[in-house]
């Protein structure tokens, strides 16, 4: 499987990058650890005339550890995050779903900046990053801006993102000391995407709950977490059920994808609850 | 689509050549290099047949362009023999221990193996399992590849010591 020609880019800094985008308008398209994007353009799903990768972008690397604030670069690879000692310490969650995202070669290559970026209902991050009300920061023509986590995806493939624009970088609050953190997720081999998965912070009066694969987008849910900080499991698994929306494929139908969303979000619950202070 | 000047380090030798942007790594190794230990299998970045070291990183080759890692150090498993071109520890462990029958997931299994040990010298064998879940095998149902990296990391090991 050979993809349709392209011409390749590899620029310095962000700003060169963007004046690609700029230049070729939709011809252009950014390459992270690109392997969401090459099987797609193996399959001539995705064709563009413009490759550009975003490989030596110093500004794009890089995990900051601050005492309110981690910084992740959107170019940190998964294999980074499981394996940055001072990311597991302040946010532990973020290594258990990284754990469980594909296998080890593709958690190699495979960036939090695509993860997140991408818009594919299957992949882990952006619940996860809901979950944790991150930030996502941009740099378009424009200027920077902000878009959270809970406000960027709109449908499958469509966020908040313009073409021009690249996702950067991510800010995430570091959960309060004695919150419990757990990721559950069940798939149906490894590399598998998720039947359902979630995400769930809990303790201290205070809980966040999202869901990934259950929709177009990931599903965080104001009243399923509102439920639960308040002790009312039951309440908060019957919210989250009515936010899903999931559709039935050759992971199950709907009642069996409905059925799993629920035992994952119970084993979550119940693990971030063992873990809160 | 014009041809670009690609330049890598492949098992300690410097090569170059020209590629089109789009050509996969997995087809300039191959086709362009004639190194042939890394298979092409699945294409579809799950089987691991393809896997290559990059820069210390294991990496499915056949999901990789040519063009992004022009510059890199890249090692597939010819470059995991000794130097006199008998079996390295990997190699010959798993032939010791059967850790193949038609051999063609091989190749990758033990560039990945060799990433591993080098990341984790002493794993259990749930790690060895964790470390390996991106490389398929269809005959030998795992357990002597387990056992054959096993094998492999406590003679690196003893090795290692011998040589303090």
């Amino acid at each position: 499987m050979i993809p349709a020609g392209f011409e390749y880019h590899r620029p310095g800094d962000i700003a060169s990058a963007i004046g690609i985008l700029q230049e070729h308008g939709d011809e252009a398209r950014v390459i992270a650890g690109g392997h969401s994007l090459i099987p797609m353009m193996k399959l001539r799903m995705a064709e563009m005339g413009h490759l550009v990768d975003l490989q030596a972008i110093d500004e794009l690397k890089g995990v900051k550890i601050g005492s309110d604030t981690v910084s992740l670069g959107a170019m940190v690879t998964q294999h980074e995050m499981i394996t940055h000692d001072g990311l597991a310490s302040a946010i532990p969650l973020i290594r258990e779903a990284a754990l469980q995202i594909a296998d080890p070669q593709v958690r190699y290559m495979g960036t939090v900046g695509g993860n997140v970026a991408n818009g594919d209902p299957g992949n882990d991050m952006p619940g996860l990053m809901q979950c944790l009300n991150a930030t996502f920061e941009l740099s378009g023509p424009d200027g920077n801006r902000s878009v959270a986590a809970r406000d960027f995806y709109e449908a499958a493939y469509f966020t908040a993102r313009e073409d021009e624009e690249i996702l950067t970088r991510i800010s995430i609050p570091v959960p309060a000391a004695g919150v419990g953190q757990a990721y559950e997720k069940q798939k149906r081999k490894i590399g598998d995407y998720a039947t359902a998965a979630a995400a769930v912070m809990f303790g201290q009066g205070t809980a966040s709950v999202a869901m990934t694969n259950l929709a177009d987008t990931p599903i965080w849910s104001a009243d399923a977490s509102t439920a639960l900080a308040g002790g009312d499991v039951e309440g908060c698994v019957a919210a989250m059920l009515d936010a899903i929306d999931p559709v039935a494929d050759n992971r199950g139908p709907v009642e069996f994808k409905k059925h799993v969303a629920a035992v994952m979000l119970r084993r979550a619950i119940d693990r971030a609850q063992s873990r809160a202070g | 689509m014009s041809k670009m000047h690609v330049k890598l380090t492949v098992n300690g030798k410097e090569v170059e050549g020209l590629a089109e942007p789009r050509t996969l790594l997995i087809h300039f190794l191959r086709e362009d290099l004639k190194i042939t230990g890394p298979h092409i299998g699945c294409e579809t970045s799950h089987c691991g047949a393809c896997t290559v070291d990059i820069d210390g990183k294991s990496v499915k080759s056949c999901t990789t362009f040519v063009a992004q890692v022009n510059g890199a150090d890249i090692t597939t498993v010819e470059g995991l023999t000794n130097d006199d071109g008998s079996l390295g520890v990997l190699q010959e462990m798993f032939r010791e221990h059967h850790g193949l029958q038609c051999g063609f997931c091989t190749p990758g299994m033990i560039t990945r193996a060799h990433r591993l040990l080098q990341e984790n010298p002493n794993p259990t064998e749930e790690e060895i399992r964790f470390g390996m879940a991106g490389n398929l095998c269809r005959c030998t149902g795992y357990q002597n590849i387990v056992k054959a990296i096993s094998a492999s990391a406590d003679m690196l090991n003893a090795q290692k010591e011998a040589a303090e």
